[in-house]
């Protein structure tokens, strides 16, 4: 039999979503329709773009320089003249804090995600796909990092490690990395037991085409909406690294950190010391808002 | 029964000894050398050498690993450097605490979570649903520390009504409960939305099943259903719950470090920045251990609720 060159052949089988049969109107342009029905997960998405917006023009719409402050306005109330969101125990203007703050915190939150995502990914496709030995030590060595509860984990890499921000990239995305190989693993192993794997496999398809056309279309939707639902956890993680000491070094501002330093003002000034945490409680309800509801566009279930 | 839970200890072996390699490895790679927290600063090399040999750190590796290993499984998991006491010492003490948090804190979500998740699938769709959507993702997304924070400032700062921290000064089980209230309650939160969002979906599966409508259909009442219904997502409530008591063991650190609650948690954040790794390595390890355990227990406990997890 011929084997018929599968870069002719491939896009055409190439199948759409598991669910979903292919044909007009696609399944992205869907997933976009359903997703703009959508109020809560539209507002949630505004909402992500202002903080964006705030961390990357921060020096531009900040009032104040964040790390200068003066000793004579310590710890003023929230609506303060000239301190719409008052002042911190250096008498740094917060609101000034909370926009770079959120820079670091976003920077510190994202970069393990995205890291862990494209590794996890990539790793466990290829355990998934090729199985065996490789599979055995890609998964078990998961499973052992996956034996630590995540704050145990990221805390015990960067406690050992020492503070700093290169430590927490790095502890976050030892944390994440299992979590997404072995979802990433599990729906390879599954699509690839599918039927129209077979019959590419049968059509004389190589491994990189069926990997490429057949498994990366079907597997990438589920491993980003699991992605997707740990950004909160990784926000809440980088925050609470730098809240006890081991994250972002002062005199930076980060959210995690302006909660540590403003901790013990609570006593002279009790709502201004929240702020920081009340950043770091939208920005992760927003990820979730979000989450949920791409993966209720998706119809996916994780 | 006895051969699943031997079949099942005998994989949980490999992940115990992978776990402890990573928490030897973790402080071989942590930066500073750890013999020069011993010495006094004009140390020679000689006397420095002398040391390092006293303490097998002259060994290769492995050999160290293994030294290591055979003094651990002889329940000896060396001596802090700032204290010179057993680690296993200082552990035992903090352990108690910590687990007495966990229990506590499992209680106040576990009992609502369940409650919640029922109630939003039971009406799903409905206003109750939406309310309980929204507690629920209010739950997952908050940083705990911060509710610790926020519990502070309302109740021991404005309203005075509890201990803002430490651990209970007077002995006495009220004194006790009374420091563990806010504490608790802040490390109950996320674990409360997480299992209330996986019941709610447990439930919504096992209720789409025909058999389910079979039962309504022989005119069984709402209770009987209830309990059909909950038997059936036991498994996947176990799972969860058994993930989040985890969560509330190892993840107690940033709660315990707000209220300085003196458990493993707060250890831990004095062993970090005392750079006291022997007591790092023991708390790590132990808490780690303990994680991997209670994953057993519950695929064990998944088992004999449902025979059909044993035979796939």
């Amino acid at each position: 039999m011929l084997s018929v060159s599968s870069s002719e052949t491939a896009p055409a089988v190439r199948p759409s979503h598991v669910t979903r049969v292919a044909g007009p109107p696609s399944y992205w342009r869907l997933v976009g329709r359903r997703l703009a029905r959508d109020p809560v997960t539209l507002a949630a998405g505004a909402l992500l773009g202002a903080v964006a917006l705030s961390a990357i023009f921060a020096p531009l719409l900040a009032p104040y320089d964040p790390t200068t402050g003066s000793i004579r306005l310590r710890l003023a109330s929230i609506g303060a003249p000239g301190h719409p969101l008052g002042t911190d125990e250096q008498g740094r203007d917060m609101l000034s804090r909370l926009l770079f703050g959120g820079r670091m915190t976003l920077l510190a939150a994202l970069t393990p995600i995205v890291v862990a995502c494209v590794f996890g990914s990539a790793l466990g496709i290829v355990a998934g796909y090729l199985g065996g030995v490789l599979n055995a030590v890609i998964m078990r060595v998961s499973d052992v990092l996956y034996a630590f509860p995540a704050i145990l984990l990221a805390i015990a890499i960067s406690g050992a490690l020492g503070p700093g921000l290169g430590n927490t990239l790095i502890s976050l995305s030892v944390v994440f990395l299992p979590r997404i190989i072995r979802v990433a693993e599990a729906v390879t192993v599954q699509t690839k037991s599918l039927e129209f794997v077979s019959a590419a496999r049968a059509g004389g398809a190589g491994p990189w085409p069926i990997v490429r056309y057949h498994l990366l279309p079907n597997v990438l939707a589920p491993i980003l909406v699991f992605t997707s639902t740990q950004v909160s956890l990784s926000i809440i993680l980088a925050a609470g690294l730098s809240f006890l000491g081991l994250g972002v070094t002062p005199p930076a501002a980060e959210w995690g950190l302006m909660l540590n330093t403003l901790r013990q003002s609570i006593y002279v000034n009790a709502w201004v010391p929240a702020l920081p945490g009340l950043a770091i409680f939208v920005v992760s309800m927003v990820f979730n808002l979000l989450s949920d509801g791409l993966r209720d566009a998706m119809e996916l279930r994780t | 029964m006895g051969s699943l839970l031997f079949r099942r200890l005998l994989l949980t072996l490999p992940t115990l000894l992978g776990a402890s390699l990573i928490v030897f490895t973790m402080v071989k790679l942590a930066p500073g050398d750890p013999i020069s927290v011993l010495m006094p600063a004009d140390a020679g090399q000689a006397e420095i050498e002398a040391v390092k040999q006293s303490l097998g750190l002259d060994r290769p590796l492995p050999v160290q690993y293994l030294k290591w290993l055979e003094r651990i499984l002889h329940g000896d998991l060396g001596r802090s450097i700032a204290t010179r006491r057993p680690v296993v010492a200082d552990l035992g003490d903090a352990l108690r605490n910590s687990l007495a948090l966990a229990l506590a804190s499992s209680a106040l979500a576990l009992i609502p979570g369940l409650l919640l998740g029922m109630l939003a699938a039971f009406k799903r769709g409905g206003p109750i649903d939406k309310v309980v959507s929204a507690v629920a993702i209010t739950g997952v997304s908050i940083p705990h520390y911060w509710a610790g924070i926020l519990l502070v400032i309302v109740f021991s700062v404005q309203l005075g009504w509890l201990p803002a921290m430490g651990g209970p000064a007077d002995p006495g089980v009220i004194p006790y409960l009374r420091h563990m209230v806010l504490p608790a309650v802040a490390l109950a939160l996320i674990p409360l939305g997480v299992i209330t969002r996986v019941v709610r979906s447990a439930v919504l599966d096992i209720l789409a099943q025909e058999f389910v409508l079979t039962l309504r259909v022989k005119g069984l009442h709402a209770g009987a259903i209830v309990r059909h219904v909950l038997k059936n997502a036991s498994p996947q409530i176990l799972t969860v719950m058994g993930l989040q008591f985890g969560f509330q063991l190892g993840g107690s650190v940033l709660v315990e470090t707000v209220f300085s609650w003196p458990g493993t948690g707060y250890l831990l954040n004095i062993a970090i920045f005392q750079r006291d790794m022997p007591l790092l390595q023991g708390i790590i390890l132990v808490l780690s251990t303990m994680f991997v355990l209670l994953n057993l227990a519950v695929d064990v406990l998944q088992g004999m609720i449902d025979p059909r997890i044993v035979r796939s």
